[in-house]
């Protein structure tokens, strides 16, 4: 990483400032180069930015960071120029003759990365701070790159020392006064708090995957309940098509929607039903699927010609919602199970939205707001740590009759979690070996 | 004296393929290594008489080393038969644990393993001896090319293997004592140090220590407790049926709270505490000094009294190596129980000596900056005589390969304990003298001590290094697990069977076969020996190696999934001359230590201390990128 990296930081486009940004051992000396003296750490300067030929390129605030205490880890020189696309040029003509070059998309985060300004955890919170779209996407995204999921995992790595410090200590050195018979057992209590920790960490209902990732709702119901009308109500523009024909929606039409600061998928679904030709089964089949993985769904019934079945009842589940539309054309709704709630509408007149509405946002905020400071935010991590609590749970059963197999499963769980909490070195572990009891005999 | 001692004035006439300087353990191996691949071998030694000679503890295995000497036999190298042939108190260490983590060990006599093992060199074909100390190196061409001694005398080879343990720059520090070790003109000398600080090798500093030496007529007896050998001794050696050696037992005593208050009141006339040494000792093997220091809270430290031999009445102390002053050692040796009147025959010491960071060192061990010459044994930084040995095997088949122009001999991390320690030393290099330990070993479970000869053997004999005898035992044995093998597999019980045996098995339906039962927590070996008669009727040895694999059955079959992704990574070779400058994303400190250490593969370059899982990415993508551009 010698070379000297530049790009624009700002958004593109015509903007009153834009801000340009280098890193690399090139960007002081570039800074000087382009405008004179290096200013003082930190502190923003105003200064005339001249081209190689000596012609002004334009005012601007220069910012100096000297490595290592920068974004990067490395010196990191910013130019906040005027916003125009010639200005922007002439700049980056200039760095470019200053031998710098243009960053890869990344790049910046990748050498903060490279030279430990930030583990993987909170470079992953970077990318979803920049991505952030909802207030919620935001305090996760921030509380992530602040370090709060990587404490987490920093924690576990310590007990999974603890714990293998224990099961090897007492296999390698098995001649040695000073530790103790049956030490690997030691390992249990901090092994099952990690289990315990982990299963909690895990039994989070995905939210934290949901805010990054978006809620999902499938709407469900027989052919023209009227779903489709009411997805473009949500949307409040006509994402699917309409019409009078039963079975008109044949594949999946999503839309996206902010409610209450998360992001929510709504996914209209072909209608459920006897399928007249293999296009509309198919459409059938992948309604049901999506039913199937959805985190709640909306079942629309026409109650001017059906009522609620158990065939419907079998696909709801706690938390979900049954809409009576048609309301206006027939008698009041029937009775729905506890903990699935019942709306009477009608979609056509936007009559009993409201209530649903409220309804929803409330159900979004009770399920993915929450108070634990670092969620599951990726599916990676959850398979990760998924594979590791299996390992665990398997040693916890070996720690007295086989040592050597709980290391291995041990070992399995630190491979797994590797990635979020760094590798565990066998050095760190002897270290713990050593520091705890005088082996020498 | 041996049959093949050579007087310096004819062997410096000859065209050697290899020489090997230095007679400890790692050059022993070394020699006979090389003379059995067929290569013309010199073994220059300042003393013959001290050939094999225990310099520390008369002790040979324990956890991973006894592993490693299991090793060293199954390649056909000496240490295992030397140890059962002068072994006195045998041990199993974590009888009780699975058979992956057993540790055989041994106490030697001194004397026995001495005579042991200068009768094994004597009798090696293709092997010399002189009597000479190695003043320099011959380096022609950039490539060392031979040996000069003391008196000018000249030794061509192909290779040479330098043993020289702790010789560079090595102080004895007792007390306020200052000696630098081998002024007796017992080591090589200044000139071979010059060579190599000339070559400009990176080195460190490391210490050791040994305790007193005691006169066991001199030791009460009759108050300690007594550790005795096991009943049935198990062997080294894959080729020794039987233990003959008398077996002895070894005195426990403890030191007590006079022992560390003397200690404490004389930290400051310790040579380790008085702040002379500058150089890291094994944080396993504290000397007791640093032991008082380090856990002032425990009020006593338990010694083995080891007897050195079975006519010899000294007595090795293991557990308190100190480097007090000779009046203070007296002092708190009398404060020990057993010990109060105990004489003194040699005052214990700590040296200090530089060691070559074995990063300098390629995979079979050779020394990338000057081909032609190979390092083994405590240079490299290691302690033990099996890390020793086990080098001094490695590099004395690479310097005999390389004379005969032939591919080198290496193992990996998945094949050996031996592969394990070399590229541990080439790829981490030491900040302790490094010394083995099972958890060291990622695939463990399938890295035992008892089928170390399955594992390796038919590498030595593939080499043509393994005696006929070998062969035939090996072959033999071979051939007896694999009909045991097919036997237990063979043979199987349905639910409803093994029920009707007698059996606490799943009414699941599923057959089982008789390894499987073996297996099972609830059958287990002694229960399917009394349904079939013909696996009762399995050899002993044979038997008990499939009892060994079906406690890990099931296991073994996941760290071979382990064993297939480490070889992806190690397939993907990284060039010798690989421009780390080249790859993004690589912070200045990773870079360093890539560049120091030079991974030969991915896999090996993700073992390099500090190279994070990011660094290994782009590591990887660049190799891919390169490769690509060679192909087209």
């Amino acid at each position: 990483m010698d070379d000297t990296i530049f790009a624009l930081a700002s958004g593109a486009g015509r903007a009153g400032v834009a801000v340009v940004r280098a890193s690399g051992p090139l960007a002081g000396p570039a800074l000087v180069a382009l405008c004179g003296a290096l200013p003082p750490p930190r502190k923003a300067v105003l200064r005339a930015l001249k081209g190689p030929d000596g012609s002004l390129i334009d005012r601007a605030l220069a910012l100096w960071f000297p490595g290592p205490d920068s974004f990067t880890g490395e010196d990191v020189t910013e130019f906040h120029i005027h916003g125009g696309p010639a200005v922007l040029q002439a700049l980056s003509d200039a760095l470019l003759a200053e031998g710098l070059r243009p960053a890869e998309p990344g790049e910046f985060s990748r050498r903060a990365f490279a030279h430990g300004r930030m583990d993987l955890t909170e470079a992953e919170g970077l990318a979803d701070l920049i991505d952030a779209e909802t207030a919620a996407q935001r305090e996760q995204a921030l509380a992530q790159m602040s370090g709060a999921l990587g404490s987490l995992y920093g924690q576990w790595r310590e007990a999974l020392i603890d714990t293998l410090a224990a099961i090897e200590g007492e296999i390698d050195f098995p001649d040695e006064d000073d530790v103790p018979e049956g030490l690997s057992e030691r390992a249990g209590p901090p092994l099952q708090a990690l289990c315990a920790g982990m299963r909690a960490h895990l039994a989070d209902n995905h939210r934290g995957e949901r805010v990054r990732d978006g809620f999902t709702i499938a709407v469900i119901g027989a052919p023209n309940a009227g779903k489709s009308s009411f997805i473009n109500y949500m949307a409040q523009r006509d994402a699917a098509i309409v019409s009078d024909i039963p079975g008109t929606t044949r594949d999946i039409v999503e839309v996206r929607l902010i409610r209450a600061g998360f992001v929510v998928y709504m996914a209209d679904t072909a209608g459920l039903r006897e399928a007249s030709d293999t296009i509309e089964a198919e459409g059938v089949r992948r309604a049901l699927a999506r039913a199937e993985s959805a985190d709640m769904r909306c079942l629309m019934i026409d109650v001017s010609r059906e009522t609620l079945t158990d065939a419907h009842l079998a696909m709801l589940r706690p938390g979900d919602a049954v809409l009576f539309n048609k309301s206006d054309l027939a008698g009041a709704p029937g009775p729905v199970p506890d903990a699935v709630a019942a709306f009477a509408v009608s979609v056509t007149h936007a009559t009993g939205l409201d209530a649903f509405n409220t309804w929803l946002d409330h159900q979004l905020s009770a399920r993915l707001g929450g108070a634990e400071a670092a969620p599951l935010s990726r599916a990676r991590h959850r398979e990760l740590v998924q594979r590791a609590l299996a390992s665990l749970e398997e040693a916890l059963g070996m720690l007295s009759s086989r040592p050597e197999l709980a290391g291995a499963e041990v070992n399995r769980a630190i491979r797994a979690l590797g990635e979020l909490t760094g590798a565990v070195d066998i050095e760190d572990v002897l270290d713990r070996v050593f520091s705890q009891f005088c082996i020498g005999k | 004296m041996s049959a093949n001692l050579l007087a310096a004035a004819e062997a410096a006439h000859r065209q050697w393929d290899v020489i090997v300087i230095g007679g400890g353990h790692a050059g022993c191996e070394a020699a006979s290594a090389a003379a059995r691949l067929g290569a013309s071998t010199l073994l220059l030694t300042h003393k013959a008489a001290t050939l094999g000679e225990m310099s520390c503890n008369p002790a040979i295995g324990g956890l991973g080393k006894g592993h490693l000497v299991r090793e060293v036999d199954a390649l056909d190298g000496l240490m295992g038969r030397i140890a059962d042939a002068s072994g006195i108190q045998f041990r199993m260490l974590n009888a009780s644990k699975g058979p992956a983590v057993r540790g055989p060990r041994t106490q030697s006599d001194r004397k026995l393993y001495r005579e042991a093992m200068q009768a094994a060199l004597a009798g090696q074909t293709n092997l010399s001896i002189v009597e000479a100390a190695a003043e320099d190196l011959i380096v022609e061409a950039g490539r060392c090319a031979g040996v000069v001694d003391g008196e000018g005398r000249v030794y061509r080879a192909g290779a040479v293997v330098l043993t020289t343990g702790t010789f560079l720059k090595g102080v004895i520090h007792r007390g306020d004592e200052r000696i630098p070790a081998g002024r007796i003109g017992d080591a090589p000398s200044v000139g071979l140090s010059d060579r190599l600080y000339g070559l400009g090798l990176s080195m460190g500093r490391l210490k050791t220590g040994t305790p007193a030496r005691l006169d066991g007529s001199t030791i009460d007896w009759a108050g300690l407790d007594m550790q005795p050998a096991d009943d049935v001794p198990v062997p080294f050696s894959f080729l020794t049926g039987r233990i003959t050696v008398p077996q002895i037992a070894c005195g426990i005593t403890r030191t007590t709270v006079q022992t560390h208050k003397i200690i404490e009141e004389n930290l400051g006339s310790s040579a380790v505490y008085g702040g002379k040494i500058a150089g890291r000792g094994p944080r396993y093997c504290p000397s007791i000094e640093d032991k008082v220091v380090r856990f002032a809270d425990r009020t006593s430290h338990q010694i083995f009294l080891e007897p050195e031999g079975l006519d010899d009445d000294t007595v090795y102390p293991n557990g308190i190596s100190t480097s007090l002053p000779d009046h203070i050692q007296d002092a708190f040796l009398q404060t020990i129980p057993g010990l109060e009147r105990v004489r003194v025959r040699r005052y214990g010491y700590a040296i200090e000596y530089d060691y070559v960071d074995p990063r300098e060192l390629d995979a079979t061990l050779g020394v990338k900056r000057l081909p032609g010459l190979w390092l083994a044994g405590q240079i490299n930084g290691t302690t033990g005589y099996e890390e020793a040995a086990a080098q001094g095997l490695m590099a004395g088949f690479n310097a005999a390969l390389a004379c005969a122009g032939s591919d080198p001999f290496v193992l990996d991390r998945s094949q050996a304990y031996i592969g394990v320690m070399i590229d541990d030393l080439i790829t981490r290099g030491v900040t302790e003298p490094y010394r083995m330990f099972t958890s060291r070993a990622e695939y463990r479970l399938s890295l035992r001590a008892d089928n170390a000869d399955q594992r390796l053997t038919p590498f030595a004999i593939a080499l043509g290094a393994a005696s006929v005898s070998r062969e035939t035992f090996f072959t033999a044995r071979s051939e007896a697990l694999s009909s045991a093998r097919s036997l237990l597999e063979r043979l199987s019980l349905t639910p409803t069977e093994a029920t009707r045996a007698g059996l606490a098995i799943n009414q699941d339906g599923k057959r089982r076969s008789a390894m499987e039962l073996a297996a099972h927590p609830q059958v287990g070996w002694s229960a399917i020996s009394e349904i079939w008669p013909e696996i009762a009727a399995l050899d002993t040895p044979i038997a008990a190696q499939m009892q060994n694999e079906a406690v890990y059955h099931g296991y073994l079959d996941r760290q071979e999934a382990d064993v297939l992704a480490f070889r992806r990574d190690e397939g993907v070779r990284i060039p010798a001359d690989f421009d780390y400058r080249a790859v993004g994303g690589l912070s200045h400190e990773v870079r360093e230590k890539l560049e120091r250490a030079r991974p030969a593969t991915l896999g090996q370059a993700g073992r390099v201390e500090g190279v994070t899982p990011g660094a290994l990415t782009a590591l990887l993508a660049h190799v891919k990128r390169l490769d690509r551009r060679r192909a087209v």
